[in-house]
Formats: structure tokens, C-alpha cells, sequence
């Protein structure tokens, strides 16, 4: 059972998606609330050009996913203020497009092999950078998403009496899709482009189940994504099966075992609430 | 005998992009005062709630609000599967008065419980705010502004979806507040709470008519100027009636 565990590539693959799995799993309960997975796909898939050029020139997948997340968020504030365009088709529009230009530069000859790593992710491949990068994803979302608290609440309870207590909805909504872009560049690495969105959605959505506070579902969120990781890494060790694409089914499988333990938990409580009324 | 002026207005005219939405407004409240605040949807209702806020410059006239003042919205606005208790709703009345980086604590949820237990809430504080009743939510919402300490509160529709009992709980407590000096706005449709409040201001798109309610709801060119067509008599002499407007979202 520990044995997986002696190799370095599978210490350090863990290592990255439990910093990964923490933040992201933390974040993504938010994301969940405010109704943004939507807009947490779309982040992931608008930075594919990026990582395109960044694999073709070499340099850490930082470096593109950053400008390529920062043009696709101006362009879809750009596309939204056109007469008759609604935020959602701008966000279409925009990520089509930019997802649409990846895949040209990735068939380009130019590219080097191996560009669906960018796709699926190289979990087996993290590098010193690449952990690095997680822990200061952790050390970032940490403290905002402590900070912050108060406000996420106060917006994603009712936006506009949280106007009335000085908070500003579009600063709030700002703060957490910038956490999320931040939170997408450094996860891209390990789960690829096509399956990032998993570590900020399906764990939120299963703790969903699980708890009706956020503080408490933040936290099963993170176990959630860790564990989810742990056990996908684990079926790729053994089963030989792709890294990225395991542990994002590994956290997916995860959302119909908690809606069953969500149903089982509102069984025990009405059936505790009876039989507290008639005794 | 009425307190110190919390709201005086003067010639006050507000909206948006530089057209007025609401003009002419004349009034005084003062601290203890109850005024419930009448008009058809799209009259101007929200404006002047907004304004009282401080959100909206005055577009014409003057408009002072002596007090700190802060919204009661429809319960209907927050979301109801939104994973909060009622302590938590309260306690969000304490951010105001928090610098930016630090979030309500200890003592602001100390502060958040004893505003549940004054309107009647402190054994629900731990429930969810969603599977409160409707009263229950609004009392809720009124203990988030006691934690605001607002001298003046804007009530939206308060009574909307209420049973009996609800609305008599929340009547009550609307009471209790002014007796203690404080000053409350309600928006309604219901010309039945409306008289039981000191004073009413019917508004449509401009003031129509401010004063007690016995002469003010009396005159049937008021509530016609107010309401346009959408007034009924009560068969077997029940009074005047608003017909129920269609409920939109702003």
C-alpha cells in the first residue's frame, strides 16, 4: 500500500496536488456559491494559447498562463460592454476564440511534442518550480480567503444590501474570480487544461452536500480534493491509467458518493427532530 | 412627542443618469416616528429608500438624514439555499463599522446574538436562515441593522408573504423600535399598515401627499394621483383597497 509512496515522482506528484487540492478545494466553495464554475471553465480553457507558447519557447507555463488569463479577462469585460452582448456570450465568444487560437499554434509544425501534457496535465512531471508555485498559491488564497470572509459572505448572501453595508459587489466578485485565475495558472500544470476546473468544482460540490456552513464545508472541500488526488494517483500507479484524467475522476466520483451520505445526513436529522418533538 | 429631525427633506428630487425618478419630496421625521411610505412600483419607492442611504446624490433640493440609517430588504432578495445561520446574517451588520481586513468576531457575533435575542430570535440563532419562516427571516434582517446601530431603518415591503401571526410579531417589534427612539421607514402596498404608522408619503414618480394617515388616506384624489386606476372598493363598506401589483425585481 505505502509502496507507490517510495517513489519520488509519486511524493512529489502528491505533494502538488495536495497544495493544489488544499487551495483549490478552499476556493472552489465559493466558486460554487457565486455560480461561477462557468466562468471557472472558461478561465482554464481562455489561458490555452499561453501554455502553447510557453511550451514552444520553452519557459515555465507560468509565464504564458499569467499574460493569457489577464487578456482573456480584458476581453471579456470589453466584449460585455458592447450594446446587446451579454456577459455570457462574451465569455463564449472570448474563450472560443482564445481556445480556438491554441489549437492552431499547437498543430502549428513549430510545436514541440507532447503538447497534450497541456491538455491533460503532466502530474508525474511537477518540477521544483511547479511546487514552489503551488505553496504560494496556498500562501496567497490562505490569508485572503481568511480576510475576505466576512465579505464573500455578506455578497453571495444578497449583493445589493451588502452595497448597503459598504461592501462592493463588483470589488468582491473581482477578489474571488482573481483568486480563481491565480488558482487555474498554477493548478493547469498538473491537471492539464481540460481538467483543472475538476479541483475547484467537484469537491466544492460534494462538500455541498455534506455541510451548511461555509466554513465547514471549506475545509471537507480540501479533504475531499487530497484524498480525491491521493486515490487518483493511486489508480494511475496501479491501473497505468493517464495521471490528470485519474485524479479528476477520482474528485467527480466523489459527488455521487456524497450526495448519497448528504441524503442518509437529512434522514438521520428529520428522523431526530421527530422523535424529539413526540418525546 | 416627537424627537430630535432624523430625515428632512426639502424640495429633494433623485434618479438616475441626471433624470429625476422621484422630485419634490417635503418631509420631516423625527426620532420615534413611524412613516410608511406608499406608491405603485416604479413610483419611485426604491429611489428614495436608495437615497436615504446616502447611495444617490440629490439631483434638485436638499436631503439630510440625521442618523446612522440602514436597509431591511425583502427577504425574498437573499438567497434562501445559501449556507448561513441567522448569526451569521446578523452579524454581517457589523461590518461597516470593521476595517476592511478583519471579519465579524467574538464580540461582534456577541453583539449579533443579543440583537437576535431583542427581536426574539436568540433560541434560532444557530438555524439556518433559509429555513426560517418568513417572519422569522425578517426579524432576522431587522437584527442585522440593530447591529448596525442605525438610528434609522428602511423597512421594503416588510409585511409581503407574512401570515397573521407574522405580520402582528412584526408590527409589534416595528412598534417597540420607535418607542425605544428610533425612526422607521416602511415601504408597503397595504393601506391597513400604512394608518397605523404616525405618518405617510404617498409617492408616484413625485410627491403626491405627506401627513397623517386620517386626512392623507382619506382623500380619494390622493390615492388616485397615487395609484392611478388600480384602487378598489371594498364590497360591504371594507375601505379602499390597492389591487396587488405585479411583483417584479429591480
Amino acid at each position: 500500500m505505502l509502496e507507490p509512496l517510495q517513489q519520488p515522482f509519486m511524493q512529489r506528484a502528491l505533494l502538488e496536488l495536495a497544495l493544489v487540492g488544499v487551495a483549490g478545494g478552499a476556493l472552489g466553495c465559493w466558486v460554487v456559491q457565486y455560480g461561477f464554475s462557468y466562468a471557472a471553465e472558461s478561465l482554464a480553457h481562455s489561458i490555452f494559447p499561453g501554455l502553447v507558447l510557453a511550451a514552444i519557447a520553452g519557459v515555465p507555463l507560468l509565464l504564458g498562463a499569467t499574460p493569457a488569463v489577464l487578456l482573456a479577462a480584458l476581453a471579456i469585460a470589453a466584449c460585455a460592454r458592447i450594446a446587446g452582448v451579454s456577459r455570457e456570450a462574451a465569455v463564449a465568444a472570448v474563450v472560443t476564440t482564445a481556445f480556438g487560437v491554441g489549437v492552431l499554434l499547437a498543430l502549428s509544425p513549430s510545436s514541440p511534442p507532447g503538447i497534450e501534457s497541456l491538455l491533460f496535465g503532466d502530474v508525474f512531471g511537477a518540477t521544483d518550480a511547479d511546487l514552489l508555485a503551488a505553496a504560494g498559491l496556498l500562501l496567497v488564497a490562505g490569508p485572503a480567503l481568511y480576510l475576505l470572509h466576512g465579505r464573500f459572505l455578506a455578497v453571495g448572501f444578497d449583493a445589493s444590501a451588502a452595497r448597503g453595508l459598504g461592501v462592493s459587489p463588483a470589488a468582491t466578485e473581482a477578489a474571488l474570480l482573481a483568486l480563481l485565475a491565480l488558482g487555474t495558472v498554477v493548478a493547469v500544470q498538473g491537471l492539464g487544461n481540460l481538467l483543472v476546473v475538476a479541483v475547484f468544482v467537484a469537491p466544492a460540490a460534494s462538500a455541498r452536500q455534506l455541510s451548511d456552513r461555509m466554513v465547514p464545508m471549506m475545509a471537507i472541500a480540501a479533504a475531499i480534493a487530497v484524498t480525491g488526488a491521493a486515490a487518483g494517483l493511486y489508480l494511475s500507479y496501479y491501473a497505468g491509467t493517464a495521471g490528470g484524467a485519474s485524479v479528476a475522476l477520482a474528485l467527480v466520483a466523489a459527488y455521487p458518493l456524497s450526495l448519497l451520505a448528504g441524503r442518509l445526513r437529512t434522514a438521520v436529522r428529520v428522523t431526530a427532530a421527530r422523535e424529539a418533538t413526540i418525546g | 412627542m416627537p424627537g430630535a429631525p432624523l430625515i428632512e427633506a426639502s424640495e429633494f428630487a433623485a434618479g438616475y443618469d441626471g433624470s429625476a425618478a422621484i422630485e419634490g419630496v417635503e418631509l420631516t421625521l423625527s426620532a420615534g416616528q413611524t412613516l410608511a411610505l406608499l406608491g405603485p412600483n416604479g413610483g419611485g419607492k426604491t429611489t428614495l429608500l436608495r437615497a436615504l442611504l446616502g447611495q444617490l446624490r440629490p439631483l434638485a433640493g436638499s436631503l439630510r438624514v440625521g442618523t446612522a440609517c440602514a436597509l431591511v430588504p425583502q427577504t425574498e432578495r437573499s438567497r434562501l439555499d445559501y449556507p448561513v445561520s441567522a448569526l451569521d446574517v446578523a452579524a454581517m451588520g457589523a461590518i461597516p463599522r470593521l476595517p476592511w481586513w478583519r471579519r465579524p468576531g467574538r464580540r461582534e457575533r456577541a453583539d449579533a446574538l443579543r440583537a437576535l435575542e431583542r427581536v426574539g430570535l436568540g433560541p434560532l440563532a444557530g438555524e439556518t436562515f433559509g429555513e426560517l419562516s418568513g417572519g422569522q427571516r425578517q426579524r432576522t434582517l431587522i437584527a442585522r441593522a440593530l447591529v448596525q446601530d442605525a438610528g434609522l431603518l428602511l423597512l421594503d415591503e416588510p409585511f409581503s408573504g407574512l401570515d397573521r401571526i407574522g405580520a402582528e410579531v412584526l408590527e409589534a417589534l416595528i412598534g417597540e423600535l420607535a418607542s425605544e427612539g428610533r425612526g422607521v421607514v416602511l415601504a408597503t402596498h397595504d393601506l391597513e399598515q400604512a394608518r397605523a404608522c404616525d405618518l405617510v408619503l404617498c409617492i408616484n414618480r413625485r410627491q403626491v401627499a405627506f401627513g397623517v394617515p386620517g386626512p392623507v388616506l382619506g382623500d380619494l384624489r390622493v390615492l388616485e394621483a397615487t395609484y392611478g386606476g388600480a384602487i378598489v372598493e371594498i364590497p360591504g363598506g371594507g375601505g379602499r383597497a390597492i389591487l396587488p401589483p405585479h411583483h417584479h425585481h429591480h
